[in-house]
């Protein structure tokens, strides 16, 4: 191993300036809820108290509960037909296809302020109003084009030939996607998966403007709390979600390697 | 090409339906709803008295304040993505081109990964850290002789550091991707004829990734210019934008009419910005 050169120091110095940006205020937020003083004085003085407080917080915990089912939920219907409709866009050539892919990029790149305000007003005209099946309704449409996207590029790496050789002999199609396909691209449907989980745990606006408001997920009722005022009992559950959302996705990106060197 | 065969394409048709009935069900058809709404007088399920009218449109452009609100949404935007671009391009530049091996591969799961994490959270860190004698005053006091007082929180640079926060991981991955497909002997070649670094840097490194940076540009600007819950926590009475203006039609005012035509303004000017980039876009992959 040869020794970085001055610009090579230069570059890692730099690297770590932009993590400690990055990384310095959620770890200042997580000490916070350790933190005895109730207005985030210092100096610190070592406390579980705030994690006490919010185990007997009865919002707090329905509301996570509730943030925790809905994305479970989120989770399978994206998964399942995301999946199946990534299959049939890389396996069959058909007239419009390039249409069924451009119609993934809107829920992705239109602000969801604007993707949010208009389930609200359609949601309520048709009558589903708002409330848990609505904010369900949103999730998995604003997860389906990322579980796609991720299992449409595991896809890339199949040899199409396989489900040829398979069907040559003489399985059937469901066959062939249940004992070929869909066992070389699983750590693909598992790496979707757990982004849709993410896109629908710490979704804040689209639940936002779809919740009902004494029926909310996690992120809003925090969103809430924040704007009354607040107190240390947020870092502790801002803290949890924090950790189980980076621990989700860690997992996600060891198996979707975007960025890392495509096996 | 077709289908090879009729089965196929109803194959296909029964695999891709799901899929595509619940994008129309919860994406497309909600945003016609809107457009059909921005031209109401008054919400159907509101009042039966409602007729088509273009006065939510004239609204828009009869008060100063939402033209003076757009353009300090899309000042903050600009301001946003540069300070993003700045800083992540050349974070970008030593994870693709200085750092190899292993680390290389964590330093970069180490960068995005706040970005999949929960973005209120990560505001409100930021709330807890600027607050006045909150964090950052109490250690900036500690370390200098002389008192200072910040008072950065519930202003308008508070947003700032608050969204590029949220943003920066974006410009670093999609800048990443870019930097990391040059093919190592373009720069070589360079440098063995004698080009300075900066002659790289502007004749082959730039004009290659620029497709990647600009692809982090526009997704970073594009939801900025519809932020409202950044501005809410970190910006106070300096937190005005046009993104709260249209969260309130919908959550304090009611005036949903009115509020949609505010969304479509601003969806017009995402596709006018969308359509700016596509060229260079289209070239990234």
């Amino acid at each position: 191993m040869n020794m970085p050169s001055a610009s090579g120091v230069v570059g890692r110095v730099y690297v770590g300036l932009v993590l400690f940006f990055l990384y310095a205020p959620i770890l200042v937020m997580a000490l916070m809820s350790f933190n005895a003083s109730e207005f985030y004085q210092l100096p610190f003085h070592f406390t579980l108290e705030w994690y006490r407080r919010l185990s007997g917080n009865e919002q707090i915990l329905r509301a996570a509960a509730r943030s925790l089912w809905i994305a479970v939920a989120t989770t399978i219907f994206a998964t399942t037909i995301g999946t199946m409709a990534a299959i049939a866009l890389f396996r069959y050539e058909f007239p419009g296809k390039r249409v069924l892919q451009a119609m993934l990029f809107p829920p992705i790149a239109i602000p969801w302020l604007i993707t949010g305000t208009s389930m609200l007003v359609f949601f309520f005209w048709v009558g589903i109003g708002r409330g848990t099946p609505a904010v369900i309704l949103g999730h998995v449409a604003l997860a389906l084009p990322y579980v796609i996207v991720v299992v449409a590029a595991r896809l890339e790496t199949f040899d199409i030939q396989l489900e040829e050789a398979a069907r040559s002999l003489g399985a059937s199609p469901w066959r062939v996607t249940w004992a070929v396909t869909l066992p070389w691209i699983a750590s693909g449907v598992v790496a979707g998966a757990l982004f849709a989980f993410a896109v629908s745990f710490d979704q804040f606006v689209v639940s936002y403007f779809l919740a009902q408001p004494g029926d909310a997920t996690l992120p809003v009722v925090i969103y809430t709390s924040i704007r009354k005022g607040f107190t240390p009992e947020i870092n502790a559950i801002s803290t949890i979600i924090i950790v189980i959302s980076m621990a989700v996705m860690l997992e996600a990106s060891r198996r979707f390697r975007f960025g890392g060197e495509q096996r | 090409m077709a289908f090879a065969t009729r089965t196929d394409a109803a194959r296909a048709g029964g695999m891709l339906t799901p899929a595509y009935v619940w994008l129309a069900a919860a994406i497309f058809l909600p945003l016609s709803a809107m457009l059909f709404f921005s031209m109401l007088s008054a919400a159907p399920f509101v009042s039966s008295d409602w007729r088509f009218t273009t006065a939510n449109y004239a609204a828009f452009f009869s008060r100063s304040l939402y033209p003076y609100l757009l353009a300090r949404s899309l000042g903050l935007s600009a301001i946003v993505t540069a300070l993003c671009v700045l800083i992540g391009y050349p974070c970008a530049y030593v994870l693709a081109r200085q750092i190899r091996g292993r680390s290389r591969e964590a330093l970069f799961l180490l960068i995005i990964l706040p970005f999949w994490s929960n973005s209120l959270v990560r505001i409100f860190s930021w709330a807890i850290v600027l607050r006045g004698n909150g964090f950052l005053e109490v250690a900036i006091n500690a370390v200098l002789p002389f008192p200072v007082s910040l008072s950065l929180m519930f202003s308008f640079t508070a947003i700032v550091i608050g969204l590029v926060h949220s943003y920066l991981p974006y410009v670093v991955l999609t800048s990443y991707l870019a930097l990391q497909a040059i093919d190592d002997s373009l720069v070589e070649a360079a440098r063995s004829l004698g080009a300075p670094f900066r002659t790289i840097l502007w004749r082959i490194l730039l004009p290659l990734s620029l497709p990647g940076l600009v692809a982090g540009a526009v997704l970073i600007f594009v939801p900025v210019a519809g932020s409202f819950m950044e501005a809410r926590i970190l910006g106070g009475r300096a937190g005005t934008l046009y993104g709260t203006v249209i969260e309130d039609q919908f959550v304090a005012v009611f005036n949903w009419p009115l509020g949609a035509a505010l969304s479509f303004i601003l969806l017009a000017v995402v596709f006018v910005i969308l359509g700016v980039a596509s060229p260079v876009l289209r070239r990234a992959r």
